[in-house]
């Protein structure tokens, strides 16, 4: 019995020892949005394209969508880009755009080169819809369901190995979901 | 002792002066009073970055961070209360942003965690030496025999 009390130490120095050794790959960055399950911030905000044109949170309700924070200053944006283009094209769910503390010109004149994957783009200019959002950086993403609740954010750029594993299962079960509500 | 003297305030003198320095923003921003700077200053330092992580909202120069520094500052000036604006960061962040964590029931091991094992350690060292004081404790009684050797060997070595 006294014998067994001297392991004790060394039971507990093991059990730390795995429990820290896994926390060596967790990601630091990848943090849970305090956000999931809350509705979209309310914003009242220019359209990228037309100034005149006030785009508000309410205008993104209705359908299972992809909201995107993205600048011409970002390098990861860049990266996504294509991939976004791409999606646009299969036409899958509206992707609405934020572009976050950017220039007006710049980031037209990017969309005209690279493709416009965004069915709407908000103009953050002051980054105030970005901080309402949580954002930290660019680009990040954010899974909202058909009223328009936040459901899942993801941090980085979009690659077709996280839209196949993690986006698209979610928003086809969104999207299901939005299917039956309209039903009944 | 008067160069000793005169060396130790000079060294105060200069880290009261680098502090100082520190407590200062990057940006320039004017309080509406000098207690709103302080608790605004105080309150950011205690808010962590969420780009730069393990840097605080004062030392971290990105744009978030002064973005959301400048926020702390008006709501400091608006009249909120520490609670409210604490509320408004972990609302778009999460909790993750308090360098000063909440007390609540899954915070409770990291607050009391420390104090638990100090009790730990402290009771563990009681016992211990305890234990060794009733031992020694423990008359030395030698025998007939070893006394007779010893006192042999003392004598052996008085010669």
């Amino acid at each position: 019995m006294k014998k067994l009390v001297l392991f004790i130490p060394l039971v507990i120095f093991l059990a730390m020892g795995v429990f820290l050794y896994k926390g060596l790959f967790l990601n630091p960055q990848q943090l849970d949005s305090a956000l999931e399950g809350k509705p979209i911030p309310a914003f009242q905000l220019e359209r990228l394209e037309t100034p005149a044109e006030i785009i508000t949170n309410e205008q993104l309700k209705g359908k299972v969508s992809l909201l995107n924070v993205w600048a011409t200053w970002c390098p990861s944006c860049k990266y996504e880009h294509p991939f976004l283009v791409m999606l646009k094209r299969k036409n899958l769910l509206p992707i609405y755009g934020i572009n976050y503390r950017d220039e007006r010109a710049p980031a037209l004149e990017e969309l005209k080169r690279q493709g416009d994957p965004y069915n709407v783009n908000i103009y953050d200019k002051d980054g105030r819809l970005g901080l309402d959002l949580g954002v930290y950086g660019a680009p990040e993403s954010f899974v909202v369901d058909h009223n328009g609740i936040i459901r899942f954010r993801y941090a980085g750029p979009i690659d077709q190995r996280v839209w196949s594993e993690t986006l698209y299962p979610m928003i086809q079960q969104l999207q299901a979901e939005a299917a039956k509500d309209g039903a009944s | 002792m008067r160069t000793l003297i005169k060396i130790m305030g000079g060294l105060v003198l200069l880290f009261s002066m680098t502090t100082a320095v520190m407590a200062t923003p990057v940006d320039t921003y004017e309080f509406k009073t000098p207690e709103n700077q302080k608790r605004g200053l105080s309150l950011a330092h205690e808010l962590r970055c969420p780009q730069c992580q393990n840097q605080n909202l004062i030392d971290s120069n990105s744009p978030v961070a002064r973005d959301l520094r400048l926020e702390v500052f008006k709501m400091v000036d608006e009249g909120k209360g520490d609670d409210e604006i604490i509320e408004f960061m972990t609302s778009r962040y999460g909790e993750f942003v308090l360098y000063k964590p909440k007390m609540e029931t899954k915070t409770y091991i990291l607050w009391l965690g420390p104090v638990g094992l100090l009790l730990i350690g402290l009771v563990i060292g009681f016992i211990f030496i305890r234990k060794q004081r009733i031992s020694g404790n423990v008359p030395n009684e030698i025998s007939e025999e070893d006394r007779r050797e010893l006192d042999s060997l003392l004598k052996r070595n008085n010669k």
